[in-house]
């Protein structure tokens, strides 16, 4: 019990550190607003310039990094588990190839431009790079096990990718418009977008959140998840669901994202130990603080220009992780 | 249980010797190896078999020759537009194909045997991305050619190798530590790359791109003679070390007990294959997935229970001499580089092997 009561005391620290993030994000860019301006500007708006900012600007993109870190970080805390791979993350399972290669023919073959259509492109993509990757790898008597999901995911992603690759370099357009796109980024995010993507990723959290304890039976291994009661090809099949949804809808509301996914898990089990309960509990809690904070930073430090979030989670988190592992026992699965 | 113990035997029992082999001894004994006899016919057919399609490779393109043509052009007696064609532009690309590729090969037997891993390589202690990052500053940042590019490529490849080790170094090194560590440098150099080429202008960034997947583009007589040098002194280096990979695979112990000094034997044999990789990546960029492909191809293809580097080494070779070949023609006149190739069907590979492993459960 002594030990819950910590771990219940480290996500309110971990929540409360989400709650300044979030002040701090509708805060700080290229214009600095009063903290004091920023409740009138929900509650009481005004249409006065600062208001817009925070209102129009800030606010959406605020929520959209939160939902985007949310579904980045429990997918890949899911994948993990689900793989036993701690080097697991969405892109295991070739899903930012798969949106990448939609988008790319998007872009290609029908001309699209905005982010608004690019959205859908890269949801259909995820989603369908996952389900192949589930299918090429649950073939067969033994089913998806870790090893043929990993495989497939690289297999396919890797397919993907060259093919991609192949296609925007014959074409300068394709090339110019896919270079940005594969940043990922926050900046620009409107009400739409996130009213687009958040059913999904609220959906993919709620299964995934019910996922923890049959995840928590598979961890044993196979043989011993099954007589504790566990139905594995039912928990993967679900796991995979929530996967596509999270991923799926996180890469096409901000591009791919890399990192969030991969690390946070990581720190996560490292505070908590082995329950995924609590693992996810604080998957959930941390990604949007890693996410935001590195937006905040993309934000500062070119000011008045911006450098994408995807750049500057790798740049923020990488240190934590090697400082991580060079202090610790390494966790395992 | 059989009871008619009576019987009397009808066939002579059929006594398995294993598998066929050859032995070679010369002077005296001072020179001898056993050779495999299929490992010996598989390795000879894709030695043929790259040779031959290196030999229709220098025919094909805009200009065609050939076969026969090709042939007396190669053997010096030909002159004009054939000589010029096939010896002067095409030869030195086909002959960097078929090395590079026989030096990936060998690259990934040997950190697969060093891993017991079907999917070890170089990659993961971030040798390609600092490649990378160091060829992107020299074409985006400073400007220069070829050998400037190398020469970016390798100093950012080692760095990079150097710094994930000294980051995972503590009182030794821990292969999980290893990992991550190598997974975070690549991580943080990969968002580096992607912001080079952001903020470079769209020719630039092309350029840099195309090097970047691996290309065998605008290959000359120049960059094949280092090649060559560094790739035969590797090779001698090998010569000496290159058994003791066999024994290694036995796992610590027992090769503990066979007399291999495992700590040296492992660093010279790691040295060597990222020596490799690097030589790979400073002539022709990060090419994808043949160190990958090659020796579990061949391995597959001689059944044998551990990759060896010979049947590798000509498995990588037929393997890039061929996607070379679709590269330069599937959208000619446009040339792909060889790594987008490389990469498509590497991948394929993987969804075969999966596939057959379905099979045989």
């Amino acid at each position: 019990m002594a030990v819950n009561r910590y771990r219940l005391l480290g996500l309110l620290a971990a929540i409360s550190a989400l709650v300044l993030v979030l002040w701090l994000s509708l805060a700080m860019g290229s214009k600095d607003v009063d903290f004091a301006a920023l409740w009138p500007a929900i509650t009481a708006y005004d249409g006065s310039p600062e208001h817009v900012i925070i209102h129009d600007l800030r606010l959406p993109r605020t929520v959209t990094g939160v939902v985007v870190g949310i579904a980045l970080g429990l997918s890949g805390a899911l994948i993990q588990a689900l793989t036993r791979n701690p080097l697991a993350d969405p892109g295991i399972l070739g899903v930012n190839a798969g949106a990448g290669f939609f988008v790319v023919l998007g872009v290609a073959l029908f001309g699209v431009t905005s982010i608004q259509e690019y959205i859908w492109f890269a949801f259909a993509g995820a989603v369908v790079a996952t389900v192949a990757v589930y299918f090429i790898g649950s073939r067969g008597r033994g089913g998806a096990t870790p090893l043929r999901l990993t495989l497939a995911g690289v297999a396919l992603g890797a397919v993907l990718g060259g093919i991609s690759s192949g296609i925007t370099l014959l074409r300068p357009a394709v090339f110019d418009s896919m270079r940005s796109w594969s940043a990922g980024t926050l900046s620009n995010r409107t009400w739409e977008i996130f009213t687009t993507v958040a059913p999904f990723i609220l959906v993919g959290t709620v299964i995934a959140l019910a996922m923890a304890r049959p995840l928590n039976a598979m961890a044993m291994g196979d043989d011993t998840a099954r007589s504790l009661g566990a139905n594995i090809v039912r928990t993967r099949a679900w796991t995979i669901v929530s996967v596509t949804l999270l991923c799926g809808a996180a890469t096409a509301a901000a591009g791919p994202i890399g990192f969030v996914g991969l690390m946070v898990p990581h720190v996560a089990r490292w505070i908590v130990g082995p329950d995924q309960r609590w693992i996810l509990a604080y998957t959930l809690v941390l990604s949007p603080v890693l996410l935001l904070v590195s937006d905040i930073l993309g934000r500062l430090i070119l000011r008045p220009g911006e450098m994408q979030v995807g750049i500057i989670t790798a740049f923020v988190g990488a240190p934590v992780l090697i400082w991580l592992i060079r202090r610790r026992k390494v966790s395992s699965l | 249980m059989r009871t008619d113990l009576a019987t009397p035997v009808q066939r002579a029992p059929v006594i398995n010797f294993g598998r066929r082999t050859v032995a070679i001894r010369r002077f005296g004994g001072r020179v001898s190896l056993r050779v495999d006899v299929r490992t010996l016919v598989v390795t000879a057919v894709l030695l043929a078999a790259a040779l031959a399609l290196a030999v229709v490779a220098l025919g094909l393109g805009e200009f065609s020759v050939a076969v026969p043509d090709v042939v007396s052009a190669l053997l010096g007696q030909s002159s004009g537009a054939v000589n010029m064609v096939v010896v002067e532009w095409r030869l030195p690309r086909v002959l960097l194909a078929l090395l590079l590729g026989a030096a990936m090969g060998v690259s990934g037997a040997i950190f697969q045997s060093l891993t017991r891993n079907a999917l070890g390589s170089p990659d993961v202690i971030g040798f390609n991305t600092g490649a990378y990052t160091g060829a992107l500053v020299v074409i985006l940042l400073m400007g220069g050619g070829y050998f400037a590019v190398s020469a970016g490529a390798l100093v950012g490849g080692l760095v990079t190798a150097a710094l994930v080790y000294l980051f995972a170094y503590k009182k030794g090194i821990q292969g999980f530590r290893l990992i991550i560590a190598g997974i975070a440098v690549s991580a943080m150099l990969a968002s580096v790359n992607t912001f080079m080429i952001l903020k470079a202008s769209l020719e630039q960034a092309m350029s840099a791109a195309v090097w970047g997947a691996g290309s065998l583009n605008k290959i000359t007589w120049e960059q094949v003679l280092p090649v060559v040098v560094v790739f035969a002194v590797l090779l001698a280096v090998l010569s000496l070390y290159g058994r003791r990979l066999g024994l290694l695979e036995m796992g610590d112990d027992a090769a503990r007990a066979l007399g291999v000094r495992l700590e040296g034997s492992r660093l010279v044999l790691a040295v060597v294959g990222v020596a490799l990789t690097a030589m790979v990546t400073a002539a022709a960029g990060p090419i994808a997935f043949v160190s990958l492909a090659a020796p579990q191809l061949a391995r597959r293809l001689t059944r044998s229970a551990s990759v060896g580097m010979v049947p590798s080494a000509a498995m990588g070779a037929f393997l890039l001499v061929a996607s070379d070949i679709v590269a330069q023609n599937l959208f000619a006149p446009i040339q792909l580089p060889v790594g987008v190739v490389t990469v498509s069907i590497g991948g394929c590979y993987l969804v075969w092997l999966l596939a057959r492993e379905v099979k045989r459960q």
